[in-house]
């Protein structure tokens, strides 16, 4: 069943998310670089579950609200996107930026939450485990340090550049830049209140991670003692397109449980 | 024309292979390429320069501030200010400027330049700039919130230095109970403000409101990108319904005099290099971080990014007006020349720049101010 495109006004903000699949919601929370296309893994979980892929405020095809200036915006308003859509028990999966967006709404409110995956999630910090400085790399760099297998960033890239997918990424930057510069990547205060997540959690990360390095994975299965911890080998920032399969499976168990 | 003499106090005795080899001197080229003895030495050295421009005649000396770089050493032009305000008699200071968005604390600015302006018995000229992207990186401060903090913190500091205190400021970034500043500023009302750009639509609407008249500062580029914005600037003023007054109008310009035109290249040639092509570079991602400036501004740079981000020889930059390098004689007739067309009130010149030498920096300096400066003090 293929992906149809929707808009749905919600505090203001014009929201396109794209939807497919029958079975519980599951809502992914894209990364830094948007979600521009359907991904092989989203059709995958589409066989499983109602899939929801929003492009968040300030990315991709959605508007650029006045009112996004930090991470807990993004967090209330995608309560609110949870609560318009009647989404109940929904499985949160987000990826990286999505990741530390699916925390935050948590910690908040899980009444509409069944369950989270976090893969490889921003948010918190880790000592000795600094961040690559996405906004020093270079869009080819930034591509290259996404994966471990290096065919995956020479796929990426061989996709040609159209003024309009420039446009896309200049904004998607631009709204990262906003939520993420200061304090680079995470949130300073989130760790105090990770506790109140009361819901399954999972931690996705692969071991060759060069955008979070894998030591924060364990800093956060720390914090959230109770939580799955998965570690892919051979993986990059990306389980979701590097071990798409292994990925899809582990959500399935995951949530469908 | 009012004449300013404008430095950087780069790091000269930086190891220029070292600075090629990072790709930047700005944010990540490590310090232990800084050897704070050789740092003592160019302070002063600097320092020395500066109160030497108001011996020769200069009107105005002119600091700025740079983050973590061997381009220029002030991260505070506050210090090198003040130092100048003790040691100067006549001439103005200006401060161009001071980076307001990187500031928690803006009312500092207001506190330190009044302080100046103080004690040098008004001679402050005030500058006010965003910081450059680099910046940014450096400071870490988010630069999709660079213009909205500027102009708050602008606002905080204009009316900390006219408005009785204590008044409370309640603003987005900056939120202070008590404004109350002590002292005041000696100029009534405040200092002249300056402001220094690389050039952009914002900044001059912003800059020749008739609410503020603020004199806008063309720095460092080709002169035909110093024609356009100066020319927009006045037609900007014309568009608000007022004529420019030549005062608010400034450029900012490496120049070098030399003896004749062939030995000032040939003296300039590798210092100026060095400066354009080792100590200005840094990569696009560092130079116009998000949100700096507007997404069309920086596919605009994106397109010219061959031409902006390779090397530039003394030939390539004096064909551009990136550059005034002469005789006296020659160097006046670019001047007066330039003048003509677009009536700057200030020139700022520039007259060490990357690893000039003090010998060479001197003697430069006196064939400007004798040979130079005078006729072009008389263009009014």
């Amino acid at each position: 069943m293929p992906f149809t495109d929707h808009v749905v006004e919600i505090d203001g903000c014009r929201t396109h998310y794209r939807r497919a699949g029958k079975g519980a919601p599951l809502v992914f929370l894209h990364g830094a670089s948007g979600a521009p296309v359907v991904l092989p893994f989203m059709e995958k979980l589409a066989t499983r579950f109602d899939v929801l892929v929003p492009d968040h405020p300030g990315y991709g095809q959605s508007d650029e609200p006045e009112w996004l200036e930090n991470i807990h915006d993004v967090a209330y308003f995608y309560l609110d996107f949870l609560g318009a859509l009647r989404l109940d028990k929904a499985v949160i999966v987000g990826s990286s930026m999505g990741g530390w967006m699916a925390m935050e709404m948590a910690v908040r409110n899980t009444s509409r939450i069944a369950s989270l995956v976090l893969v490889s999630p921003a948010g918190i910090r880790a000592d000795g485990a600094e961040p690559a400085d996405i906004f020093l790399l270079s869009p080819e760099d930034t591509v290259r340090c996404l994966f471990h297998d290096p065919k995956f960033a020479e796929a990426r890239l061989a996709i040609p550049e159209t003024p309009e997918s420039i446009d896309l990424s200049l904004k998607n930057r631009h709204t990262t830049a906003r939520l993420a510069w200061e304090p680079r990547l995470h949130d300073p205060m989130l760790p105090k209140w990770l506790h109140r997540i009361d819901v399954p959690v999972s931690i996705v990360w692969g071991a060759q991670d060069r955008i979070l390095p894998v030591g924060i994975a364990h800093e956060l299965k720390r914090l959230l003692p109770k939580a799955e911890l998965k570690i892919y080998e051979g993986c990059g920032h990306l389980p979701q397109v590097e071990k798409m399969e292994e990925f899809c499976e582990l959500v399935t168990r995951f949530a469908g449980r | 024309m009012q004449i300013v003499l404008f430095h950087l106090m780069p790091y000269a005795d930086l190891d220029l292979a070292a600075g090629r080899k990072n790709g930047t001197v700005w944010v990540t080229l490590p310090n232990r390429n800084f050897d704070p003895e050789r740092g003592h030495k160019l302070y002063n050295r600097y320092l020395d320069e500066l109160e030497y421009g108001e011996e020769l005649g200069w009107d105005v000396v002119a600091v700025n501030e740079h983050h973590q770089t061997a381009y220029g050493l002030m991260p505070s032009p506050i210090v090198t200010a003040s130092a100048l305000a003790r040691r100067t008699k006549r001439v103005k200071i200006a401060i161009l400027g001071s980076a307001l968005p990187l500031r928690t604390h803006p009312l500092m600015v207001a506190e330190e330049h009044a302080m100046i302006d103080v004690i040098s018995g008004g001679r402050l000229i005030t500058g006010f700039v965003r910081g450059i992207g680099a910046e940014y990186h450096t400071f870490g401060v988010n630069p999709t919130f660079s213009h909205d903090r500027f102009h708050e913190a602008h606002d905080l500091i204009v009316r900390a230095w006219t408005e009785p205190g204590p008044f409370a400021f309640h603003g987005h970034h900056y939120n202070f109970q008590y404004v109350n500043l002590w002292p005041r500023p000696y100029q009534k009302p405040h200092p002249p403000i300056w402001i220094p750009s690389q050039g952009s639509k914002e900044t001059i609407d912003w800059a020749s409101h008739p609410d503020r008249r603020y004199t806008y500062l063309q720095t460092f580029s080709p002169v035909k990108v110093v024609q356009r914005y100066l020319k927009s600037y006045r037609d900007t003023c014309a568009g608000y319904g007022y004529q420019c007054e030549d005062r608010q109008l400034g450029w900012a310009v490496p120049v070098y005099v030399g003896d004749t035109d062939a030995s000032a290249r040939a003296e300039a040639k590798p210092h100026f290099e060095a400066f354009r092509n080792v100590f200005v570079r840094m990569p696009l991602e560092m130079l116009l971080p998000p949100g700096y400036t507007s997404r069309e501004s920086l596919k605009n740079v994106m397109k010219a990014k061959a031409q902006m981000f390779g090397d530039v020889s003394i030939e390539q930059a004096l064909e551009l007006g990136l550059f005034v390098c002469g005789s006296a004689e020659t160097v006046t007739k670019a001047f007066e020349g330039y003048w003509r067309e677009m009536r700057f009130g200030n020139l700022l010149v520039l007259c060490q720049f990357g690893t000039l030498p003090a010998d060479l920096t001197r003697a430069s300096m006196e064939r400007f101010a004798r040979s130079v400066m005078p006729r072009l003090k008389a263009l009014k």
